[in-house]
């Protein structure tokens, strides 16, 4: 059994853990309203963009003039993977859940016999996907603190893509980031980046009276695109700040709770050493007495 | 008689009202869209200014953009910019 001192020296230090994860829990929780306002604040501009360009793009013909962004190279032999994660840990499984995603993907795409690539932002996720796909990762970035991301930031990933796209190093792009449904409960997601996926519902339903392009369809669309391509990833990164705060703070409320039912334990076996000392010492003064 | 106008950024919806008139730097060229104004689409040039008219009256409200590109549709026009201020 160990010592009182020990004990003792124990206890203390799963306190200070404990005061320690509070805290990363209480600024997780302050950082969370601020990230999630911000979500929600992108997305309007992201749905209507989506709506504009599936517009767009129902009323303009995919001859071979039409842009790569749109009608994409015609093959899809080469798959990229832009694997969103964060830079820190410590915010429970956020970040193993977004790489098991693509790691899935990844290999159902090599089973069916396709190239796939890796372009991650956040450490975390290019430290994982390192250890099975280390030479398939073709560029990494490390965005810092998700929250304080701007769009200029976000518009140079997105530009590189695009040169990327266009000098034909890949045929199609998907994006992998983690959508925020609540503090309780986020979910990897992937969509398509490159080219632009139409949903056909949406393209019939705004097509009806005739549309004035000015200066016209292909420079509006030339200048639309790419555009797309930040915009998306500005909405992936401002989601997964809010879910990296949301997942990190039920990460740490669990690990206060667990430092509090350690320190329950521990004080239980702390006080029975004790106890058990003292009746030690009351025995022999007792047989001590007894012996005269 | 109103025209419902909307200004977003990536960060944020700048504006979602009615109003009488906006007048829109097109990239050929400003012009007004009132309501039922027919659809059309145009990229915006750099950091000009949109002028927002309440009423026919008053005096216009300007908000400076930059980048992007208006829609106009049968549910009003929509701007979408890169930064408002």
């Amino acid at each position: 059994m160990a010592s009182l001192k020990a004990l003792k020296i124990r206890i203390n230090s799963v306190k200070s853990t404990q005061k320690i994860t509070k805290a990363m829990k209480m600024v997780a929780a302050a950082k969370l309203r601020r990230a999630q306002e911000a979500a929600e604040a992108a997305r309007p501009y992201a749905e209507r963009l989506e709506a504009v360009v599936s517009s767009i793009a129902s009323k303009v013909e995919k001859g071979p003039q039409a842009p790569k962004l749109l009608a994409g190279t015609g093959k899809d032999d080469v798959h990229l993977f832009v694997v969103c994660t964060s830079d820190k840990g410590l915010a429970g499984a956020f970040n193993t859940n977004i790489v098991r995603l693509a790691r899935r993907r990844a290999e159902e795409l090599r089973a069916a016999g396709k190239t796939v690539k890796f372009y991650t932002i956040g450490k975390k996720g290019r430290d994982q996907l390192g250890r099975t796909f280390k030479t398939d990762i073709v560029h990494s970035v490390e965005p810092g603190d998700l929250g304080k991301l701007g769009f200029v930031q976000v518009q140079e990933w997105a530009s590189d893509l695009t040169h990327r796209f266009e000098a034909g190093e890949f045929d199609v792009a998907h994006l992998f980031f983690s959508k925020f449904v609540s503090v309780l409960a986020q979910e990897p997601t992937d969509i398509q980046l490159m080219p632009v996926a139409v949903a056909d519902s949406a393209a019939t339903a705004s097509v009806g009276a005739s549309v004035d392009y000015e200066p016209d369809e292909e420079e509006i669309l030339a200048d639309l695109l790419p555009r797309n391509v930040s915009v998306q990833l500005l909405r992936a990164t401002r989601e997964n700040a809010a879910s990296e705060q949301g997942s990190k703070m039920t990460a740490m409320d669990n690990a206060t709770r667990n430092a509090g039912d350690m320190i329950n334990k521990l004080t239980i076996q702390y006080n029975r050493t004790r106890q058990a000392a003292i009746t030690t010492e009351l025995v022999e003064i007792i047989s001590g007495a007894e012996a005269l | 008689m109103a025209l419902h106008f909307e200004l977003v950024t990536p960060e944020r919806l700048v504006r979602s009202e009615n109003v009488h008139m906006v007048v829109v730097p097109g990239m050929e060229g400003d012009f007004g869209v009132l309501e039922g104004h027919s659809p059309m689409m145009s990229t915006i040039r750099s950091d000009a200014t949109v002028e927002i008219y309440a009423s026919a009256s008053a005096a216009p409200e300007k908000i400076t953009i930059t980048g992007g590109f208006a829609e106009v549709n049968d549910k009003g026009l929509t701007i979408l910019a890169e930064s408002a201020a």
